[in-house]
């Protein structure tokens, strides 16, 4: 262990410790207080679509199907005013190596870990991405260490955390499991600081580089199966290099009116840091608990500047209950014999609703799906649930209350997509950078195009609110 | 779980990263009341018993060291007994599509 081993002491460290782990130097890409040069630190991954498919192509990553799911748009249609109910399609990401499409994100990091001579491959991630990481690396022939927050002071695991350390260590890959607590980046800068591994980071520009392909494939196979771009693409919503990615990957398409719609599961409520509250979630990732400060402000990522910018994407947010999105798990199964999930999930209960209220020659896609099982399920999540004395049952999916109550829908016309506000979103954005600024430095006319850029606004809007939150800062 | 557990065999360790009054300045109250804790498995380097002070060799290659908490490690986690909230979504959906089909003639979701 190099130098003192204190949490203060490894976090003053931090900047040092990650540009040696991630090979970017980050602050070539300043270009004002807060501004910085988002396509050119993208560009400089040196990946365009084409050479992104390759290196996919290389390990089996990518060329998913995308799946019309007939029954599931009776269904909606069964439920819809006449007219009504969109064509539901689903691109089946559990058919990646690993079983998600984070393979896509992994894919383009771990070569270039190897291409650059790293001796290995570290990622701080409880979820798919570990996986699809430790993945990787066997295929390339690289040692990995997953760090992940898996139980909790009384040492019970989330069981979905629990079948992703089997399957990294299935990979080959050496899982730190951790209790709850933020201190996992402190972890996790120690792995990086010890074995000088390559950071795969999900926050790196490479990441959302190897997501796109899956909105570019996705656009080209609607275009392919209904003469047309989607109308719609649902993304789950957690961290933003999903919804980042895949807006991106459309637009190369071609497919630049498709409404890109992030869903999040609604854990309102619980505290994301809370050792009680860790197993109380039902969920691991997709939740509001990540998408809400990762929209508001992206760069609290463990790189410094997020190639994840999800508010320039988004054209709608929006949330739905647990008890929905454990119904939508059990509809997909049952109705189109897909048992899959829970990731993507989310965005099929918001799907369901959301085709409801379109014309039926509109095409909806739910952008993703991943492997199901041990662990990896609704039932193990009720039971767990259940255990600790959470109730489940039938009902209104309104009265689902995150931690105390998970309520399963009684019927499909019950589904709703809830809109967040984007309003407050962007001004929370803004409060966050206004909060980020070294005290008394001026914006600059760079800054402003930034913040215009990162709010999909105008400068006279970003104006307006930075000029109500100064009266009120501090 | 009382013998000597031999050098080379896959085991788990755990260690405390931070005790309660270690931890970062952000965490919430009840998190702060608890240590960060760590687990990780690996080959065991020497014989000892569990709850001895061990070293591991892990599957990236690194030497950790911790209390040995268990020789060959289980993965317990699984699905469990069937949840009867889930039990009637999928015959319900089903009576309403075949309902549906009934009402109007038509066939499933062909645009």
């Amino acid at each position: 262990m190099s130098g003192d081993g204190s949490y203060a002491a490894v976090m003053a460290r931090r900047d040092a410790i990650v540009r040696a782990s991630v090979g970017i130097d980050y602050d070539r890409y300043r270009t004002g207080v807060l501004a910085f040069d988002y396509e050119r630190l993208l560009a400089d991954t040196g990946y365009d679509m084409e050479s992104a498919r390759a290196v996919q192509a290389a390990t089996g990553v990518g060329g998913t199907p995308l799946l019309e799911l007939r029954r599931l748009t009776a269904l909606v249609r069964a439920v819809a005013a006449p007219g009504k109910g969109a064509r539901l399609f689903l691109k089946d990401e559990a058919k990646n190596p690993s079983g998600s499409f984070k393979d896509r994100r992994a894919s383009l990091s771990v070569y270039e870990a190897k291409r650059r001579g790293y001796p290995g491959v570290a990622a701080a991630t409880s979820g798919n991405y570990g996986a699809a990481v430790a993945s990787q690396a066997a295929k390339l022939g690289l040692p990995c260490v997953v760090v992940q927050e898996a139980f909790d002071s009384r040492g019970i695991a989330q069981p979905e955390i629990a079948e992703k350390t089997r399957a990294c260590e299935a990979y080959g890959a050496e899982v730190i499991r951790l209790s709850v607590g933020p201190e996992l980046f402190y972890v996790f800068l120690r792995v990086l600081e010890e074995t000088g591994f390559f950071n795969a980071s999900l926050y790196a520009p490479c990441s959302v580089r190897g997501i796109e392909t899956l909105g570019y494939e996705l656009a080209l196979q609607a275009l392919d199966l209904c003469g047309r771009f989607p109308d719609v693409v649902i993304v789950t919503h957690a961290g933003g290099g999903n919804v980042t990615g895949t807006a991106r990957g459309l637009r190369e398409a071609g497919a630049v009116g498709t409404e890109i719609v992030a869903a999040s599961v609604d854990l309102a409520g619980l505290h994301m840091a809370s050792d009680r509250d860790f197993n109380r979630k039902s969920f691991t990732t997709g939740h509001t608990g990540f998408s809400m400060p990762f929209t508001t402000w992206p760069d609290r990522a463990d790189v410094p500047r997020s190639a994840a910018r999800p508010l320039r994407y988004m054209d709608r947010f929006v949330t739905v209950t647990q008890g929905e999105v454990f119904y939508a798990t059990q509809l997909l199964a049952e109705l189109e014999g897909l048992e899959r999930g829970p990731a993507g999930n989310t965005s099929l209960a918001a799907a369901l609703a959301i085709a409801r209220e379109l014309e039926r020659e509109r095409v909806v896609v739910v952008q993703e799906t991943e492997y199901t099982g041990a662990g990896k399920h609704p039932i193990a999540q009720l039971n767990l649930a259940l255990s600790l004395g959470i109730e489940v049952r039938r009902g209104d999916p309104r009265d689902n209350r995150p931690g105390e109550r998970i309520v399963i829908p009684e019927h499909p016309a019950q589904l709703a997509a809830r809109a967040v506000d984007l309003d407050r979103v962007r001004r929370s954005y803004l409060r966050h950078a206004l909060e980020s600024l070294p005290e008394h430095a001026p914006l600059e006319a760079a800054d402003y195009a930034f913040l215009v850029e990162e709010t999909r606004s105008s400068r006279a809007y970003v104006e307006e609110v930075l000029h109500g939150l100064q009266g009120t800062r501090r | 779980m009382t013998g000597t557990v031999a050098a080379g065999s896959w085991v788990e360790i755990g260690a405390v990263v931070l005790a309660p009054d270690a931890r970062a300045p952000q965490v919430p109250d009840d998190t702060r009341t608890v240590p960060l804790e760590l687990r990780a498995k690996g080959f065991l380097a020497a014989p000892a018993r569990v709850g001895e002070r061990v070293e591991i060799l892990t599957a990236a290659g690194r030497r950790l060291a911790g209390t040995l908490v268990a020789a060959n490690p289980a993965y317990r986690h699984g699905f469990g007994a069937p949840i009867p909230a889930l039990a009637g979504v999928g015959r319900e959906a089903r009576a309403l599509l075949e309902r549906d089909a009934e009402a109007d003639g038509s066939g499933e979701g062909e645009p």
